[in-house]
């Protein structure tokens, strides 16, 4: 692992990595769009002349660019504008606690799962196995509605049900790395299995769980659309991108624009996302089965 | 051969064992629980509470429910659904065609326009055409599908009038080709998910067979470069395709499930949610168990076909 071998003098934003990542066009874009996206969502809703609660049924269904109701309004009057920003607050932070989570119990399962082999490693596995043997769809959903959907419990249910990808990333990086001699080392120096595990192997198998992070935001916003999409997600009258949409189905016909604009953010979002991630790979070097 | 498929069989019901307890877990540990369509209505004591408890066996110890449930479940008697009293396999097997022929459908679409994308952008690396294709499937899969659906009925049903917003069939007309009409937009929403996976693999897979040594050899031989594309190439290059179909068979089920909530289809993914709507547990709990017996058949047999097509691997 080069990290460890060379002391680097350049400073990082000029390491390679930061410049392979720079040269990635679409990695850029997607920083530059999840940044203003991110900077609108916090500063907008102070700019805008509506609250995203504020009912007004004399101004019910206005189309977008109606007075200052630049993106219409919803069927309580409220200004759709308003609500999008307030709703990718909420969106924004369940994907990434969601993010942080996932990856947090990914980790930890295929780091341990990966040192020790045999009866441990084996059963842990099958557990992963298991959770990716149905859709994780149902187990989401399945949740969703018997616990009470709090926009935490909402990002623990996401976490919870996409933690296996990255399990199986760090197991297959940390079965490899343990054979290195850098590892033998430390076990013959004494160190706890606890040490090695987490302040030895981990930091060398950093780059794949960064890129996997990466992706698992763009997933967990789209999850979270889906289930509030369905109703068992964030409740109403918080907004979120998924539940501006449930209820857009009935007034497609006369309000469409309910329908496509947080339709088209959650994509701008994700779709950000899956670039820095596509960047990431690039720029970190990870090699992976697919692209 | 017979050792391997006993091993992968053996493999199977464990992580269906482990499956079942996840998903039994799921349902019995949360609040609630199959008891809670009962509180709420009127003139419920205590006692009647406790009495239907009893008759459904739900006082017992979660493990002894369990045994019970699994012990049943071998036998072939997955329970009776709360809504209407059916047989939970009758209630999914009535909904689980819908589901198979929309996956089919879309999966056999996909598959055939994902492999030619795949190879189109292998053989012109770097082209415009192959730039366009991986930032277009990179923007297919961050699209939500069931929001895909929506502008789809928007666009084809409301603005054009062309095709049916949903359903299987109109009411009253139960012809193949009235069926067909339906089954348009769902399959193609459900394949542009697909596609993009599909070209993706197909591309790496394209890429790592053309550099290979044979390649070479067969063009070295004179042969027409269709003819090497075609019979070199895209043979070896289908092979990991096989075990890819198996892995991707959850998500195909995923995609397919989302995608029936928005044309209410009446398939597996409705059946779940109505389901989950009237705390039916037993259905619930039968479909999460139907859904992972597919995935794992489906894997089992992409792990077969693999194993019989490549002549490098020797199982046994």
């Amino acid at each position: 692992m080069s990290a460890l071998a060379i002391p680097v003098h350049t400073p990082w934003w000029r390491s390679r990595g930061v410049r392979r990542f720079a040269r990635h066009r679409l990695a850029i874009i997607g920083l530059v769009m999840i940044t203003l996206l991110t900077f609108a969502c916090i500063v907008g809703p102070y700019l805008l002349p509506y609250d995203s609660l504020y009912i007004d049924l004399r101004a019910r269904f206005a189309p977008p660019l109606t007075g200052y109701h630049f993106l219409g309004t919803d069927p309580l009057g409220r200004d759709v504008a308003a609500r999008l920003l307030e709703a990718g607050r909420i969106s924004l932070l369940v994907g990434f606690f969601a993010m942080l989570l996932s990856t947090m119990i990914g980790t930890l399962i295929g780091v341990v799962a990966g040192y020790y082999r045999g009866a441990v490693g084996a059963g842990l596995m099958r557990v992963v196995d298991a959770f990716l043997s149905f859709p994780s769809i149902f187990l989401l959903l399945a949740l969703a509605a018997l616990l009470q959907p709090t926009p935490i419990m909402i990002t623990i249910i996401i976490a919870l049900t996409s933690w296996m990808e990255v399990a199986r990333i760090v197991e297959a990086e940390v079965r490899s790395l343990r054979e290195r001699d850098f590892v033998q080392a430390s076990r013959m120096m004494g160190l706890s299995s606890a040490h090695i595990m987490f302040r030895e192997i981990l930091p060398n198998a950093i780059g794949p769980i960064i890129v996997a992070a990466t992706l698992t935001v763009a997933r967990a916003i789209l999850l979270e659309a889906y289930v509030s999409f369905l109703g068992y997600g964030i409740q109403p009258p918080l907004p979120s991108w998924g539940n501006m949409l449930n209820g857009a189905q009935q007034y497609l016909s006369t309000a469409p624009w309910l329908a496509i604009i947080p339709g088209i953010t959650i994509t701008i979002a994700v779709t950000s996302f899956n670039f820095i991630g596509d960047g990431l790979r690039d720029a970190l070097d990870v090699r992976s089965d697919h692209m | 051969m017979a050792g391997y498929l006993l091993n992968r069989l053996w493999q199977s019901v464990v992580l269906l064992v482990i499956v079942s307890i996840i998903g039994f877990a799921v349902l019995n540990l949360t609040p609630g629980g199959p008891l809670s369509q009962f509180a709420l209505t009127p003139g419920m004591t205590q006692e009647a509470m406790d009495r239907i408890a009893e008759q459904m066996g739900l006082n017992r110890p979660l493990p002894v429910q369990y045994l019970d449930w699994g012990w049943r479940l071998l036998q072939g008697d997955w329970g009776t659904s709360y809504r209407d009293g059916q047989p939970v396999l009758d209630v999914i097997g009535r909904h689980i065609t819908a589901t198979l022929l929309l996956m089919g459908t879309s999966t056999a679409f996909s598959i055939a326009i994902g492999t030619w994308i795949g190879i189109h952008g292998a053989t012109r690396p770097y082209s415009i055409f192959d730039y366009s294709v991986t930032i277009g499937a990179m923007v297919a899969l961050s699209i939500p599908t069931f929001w895909f659906g929506l502008v789809g009925i928007y666009i084809f049903t409301l603005e054009l009038g062309w095709l049916p917003a949903g359903n299987m069939y109109t009411i009253g007309d139960g012809s193949f080709l009235n069926y067909l009409h339906h089954l348009i937009m769902p399959s193609l929403v459900l394949s542009l998910v697909n596609v993009a996976v599909w070209s993706r693999y197909m591309r790496t897979a394209t890429l790592d067979v053309i550099n290979q040594e044979f390649v070479k050899t067969a063009r070295a031989k004179g042969l027409t470069e269709r003819r090497v594309l075609m019979k070199h190439v895209v043979g070896n290059a289908m092979v990991p395709m096989i075990t890819l179909a198996g892995m991707q068979l959850p998500s195909i089920l995923g995609g397919a499930l989302v995608t029936e909530t928005v044309f209410t289809w009446p398939g597996m993914g409705r059946l779940f949610l109505d389901s989950l709507g009237y705390s039916d547990y037993p259905v619930v709990m039968g479909l999460l168990m139907v859904s992972a017996i597919l995935v794992l058949l489906g894997s089992l047999i992409a792990d077969l076909l693999v194993a019989l097509v490549d002549p490098r691997i020797r199982v046994g």
